[in-house]
């Protein structure tokens, strides 16, 4: 037996895997309920008037800690910014059929949010079309409980 | 759609998380498990200091140089340092209290890791002489696991300072 | 400020995926040639720093396994990002202008993303509240990037090909490169795409592979390299992370970064970029105002092969080894992390 690297090395599979139960916070916690709850979109308003969706909890412009209060509805329903189609899901994917990434912006929002859009065909997809959350049957608070976007009618 | 009654408001969210792994352990590493599914336990020595690693490496851990002397060694040490594990965590298998051990097989000048038992744990100490308890032979893969855990011989403890004092000096070579 | 120069660099070749070695024994030769290249060795290394990442080598502190490369002992001065290595760069360097003592320095870099799907591990450094939960992959994530560009009329499909064609050419002059050749942008426009408009020839190889470079200050980068590549500028600088609130079809923060190393409108000679998606390279190009002329990637850039975690450093390693061999002067390097262009570091190289 040689001590070398000539022999091809011997190999295992190995699966790391983490549960995770992540603190939201009140703003992000808010959003969620919300969702949950009431299939109810949350940004968060800055100090420039601006509203952020889905919210953050500093106001990027003054850095001064925004809190439920600067909370405000939007959409549901909204507009791609930017799409790309998927012919092949990926493992953990929101549908297991081909679909399309998206950056939605919310009726009343200035920033956009990322989720899969269900339109079929990469034919029917194109920026700045409109499209409605389609929620999940069971909701357990997440980003989740939304499970896709779909062309609104 | 299922509308919720006075739910608590979501203030944690769980996010498992899964990475899957094809992994490869190196032509080190490899020389050392395709031995001791033979049930030998392989060493390298460095050209400049002369100590023996175990695991074997391609470099010398201290002076990087490649290595290529293999070293073979026994399944009987002395223990270098002991740890008593008395708390429960997920998936565990053994009763608790139990130890795992440093150990340095004859020859060896690093320490590899591996369980005790047969033994009380208020009883393992350094320098307790001990030697490796192996699976049944038709069951060897390979892994360490092919030895199921090292348990005291009961002969005269070695003074395992004197042995790395000795160790130590060769790192000044 | 104190001068200070990259003096080596040095590879393993790329390649699909490392089926010997583990990351210590891919590192331990590429270490020794570019201390033997010099004429040192590792007890001349008063700092060693590197970039790798847990996630690619799944279990944590992975990258102490790859001191046995450098013979840790006597013990050394040592530090290490968990990620890219052209960060370790910036902090050998940064450390190197505040102690006069650390004359040397070595920086590495090193991953096996064979092992696992890159595609997906990244996805890890995406928001885990509203995005991660998702697992939108790096190369959907950059498709939205160029969706951007092709919707502000800015580039086409054609001119991102144009690119992948113009690495894997000069890529043909790289004993190293993983993947080179001429093949016609037509036909690699009629292949299929995999996240629109993205498609292969777009994207990032799977490159297994370590990298090194040796820094040294003043008089001593000069005693043992007879040209050295001074670092005139280095920084970087970061994006909000979010997609959604960001302008895709821009990259301020390699502008900024940019601005700052003082590579914007000054005259070079080459530059390289580390763009892991054709997109990202025509973003670049427009951020750093870089002229028509300019050499872009002569080693074939990231398509040529992308040893993740050192792919930015050989950026560095690849603009340092021509300005030392005589074959450029002064010249451009560029490094990323995160989704789109988020974090950048550039840097002006040059020799005397």
């Amino acid at each position: 037996m040689e001590l070398n690297d000539h022999k091809e090395a011997l190999r295992g599979k190995h699966v790391l895997q983490y549960p995770y139960r992540r603190a939201t916070g009140p703003i992000l916690g808010r959003f969620f309920t919300d969702i949950r709850d009431f299939g109810r979109f949350l940004g968060v308003k800055t100090a420039t008037g601006k509203v952020l969706c889905p919210p953050v909890e500093v106001d990027p412009d003054t850095l001064e800690d925004l809190s439920v209060n600067n909370l405000v509805e939007v959409g549901p329903a909204g507009c791609v910014t930017s799409w790309t189609w998927l012919r092949e899901p990926r493992p953990g994917n929101p549908l297991e059929r081909p679909f399309a990434w998206a950056l939605i912006k919310l009726d009343g929002a200035d920033s956009a949010l990322l989720h899969a859009v269900d339109a079929g065909s990469e034919s029917v997809m194109r920026t700045g079309m409109r499209v409605v959350p389609r929620f999940c049957d069971e909701r357990s608070g997440g980003i989740r409980d939304i499970t896709c976007f779909v062309p609104q009618n | 759609m299922n509308m919720a009654e006075a739910k608590k408001p979501v203030t944690t969210i769980k996010t498992p998380v899964a990475i899957h792994y094809d992994y490869s352990i190196g032509a080190g590493a490899s020389t050392f498990m395709r031995a001791i599914r033979e049930g030998r336990i392989l060493g390298a020595r460095c050209p400049d200091t002369g100590k023996v690693y175990v695991p074997p490496r391609l470099t010398s851990v201290e002076t990087a140089s490649p290595m290529s002397e293999l070293v073979e060694l026994p399944d009987r040490g002395v223990v270098y340092t002991y740890c008593i594990v008395n708390i429960k965590f997920y998936d565990q298998v053994l009763e608790i209290p139990y130890a795992y051990a440093y150990i340095v097989l004859d020859g060896a000048d690093s320490a590899i890791m591996h369980l005790i038992q047969e033994c009380p744990v208020d009883k393992i100490r350094p320098g307790m002489r001990v030697k490796a308890v192996w699976k049944d032979p038709a069951e060897w893969t390979e892994s360490m696991e092919n030895i199921r855990y090292f348990k005291p011989t009961g002969e005269a403890d070695l003074p395992i300072e004197t042995i790395m004092n000795e160790i130590r000096k060769k790192s000044y070579a | 400020m104190r001068e200070v120069a990259i003096i080596a660099f040095g590879q393993t070749p790329n390649r699909r995926r490392e089926l010997h070695r583990n990351e210590a024994e891919m590192l331990a030769p590429v270490v020794a040639e570019v201390l033997k290249g010099v004429g040192l060795s590792r007890r001349d290394v008063d700092f060693t720093c590197s970039g790798s990442s847990d996630f690619l080598a799944g279990f944590s502190f992975s990258w102490v396994t790859a001191i046995d490369a450098l013979g840790a002992w006597p013990p050394i001065e040592e530090s290490h990002v968990e990620g890219e290595a052209a960060w370790a760069l910036y902090e050998a360097w940064v450390k190197m202008l505040c102690h006069e003592e650390i004359e040397v320095a070595l920086v590495y870099g090193f991953g096996r993303q064979s092992m696992t799907s890159p595609r997906d591990v990244v996805t890890l450094m995406n928001d885990p509240y509203l995005e991660t939960p998702l697992w939108p992959d790096a190369i959907s994530q950059a498709a939205l990037q160029a969706r951007a560009l092709l919707d502000a009329g800015l580039c086409t499909e054609r001119d991102f090909a144009d690119i992948a064609v113009r690495n894997l050419r000069h890529a043909e002059s790289n004993p190293l490169a993983q993947l080179s050749g001429r093949p016609d942008p037509d036909a690699l426009l009629e292949t299929p795409t995999i996240a629109s408009p993205l498609r292969k020839h777009d994207c990032p190889p799977i490159t297994d592979g370590a990298c090194a470079v040796l820094l040294a200050a003043g008089d001593r980068a000069r005693a043992l390299c007879k040209r050295p590549a001074w670092i005139r500028g280095l920084a970087h600088r970061i994006d909000v992370q979010a997609l959604g609130r960001r302008d895709l079809t821009r990259s301020r923060s390699a502008r900024l970064a940019a601005e700052a190393a003082g590579a914007i409108g000054t005259w070079i000679d080459i530059v390289e970029f580390h763009a892991p998606f054709t997109p990202q390279d025509w973003i670049l190009q427009r951020e750093l105002e870089i002229p028509e002329g300019t050499v872009i990637n002569p080693s074939g850039g990231i398509h040529q092969g992308n040893p993740m975690m050192g792919a930015g450093l050989v950026r560095f390693g690849e603009v340092a080894a021509r300005i030392i061999r005589g074959e450029a002067d002064r010249g451009v390097a560029h490094a990323t992390q995160g989704p789109c262009l988020q974090q950048n570091m550039v840097g002006v190289l040059e020799g005397e």
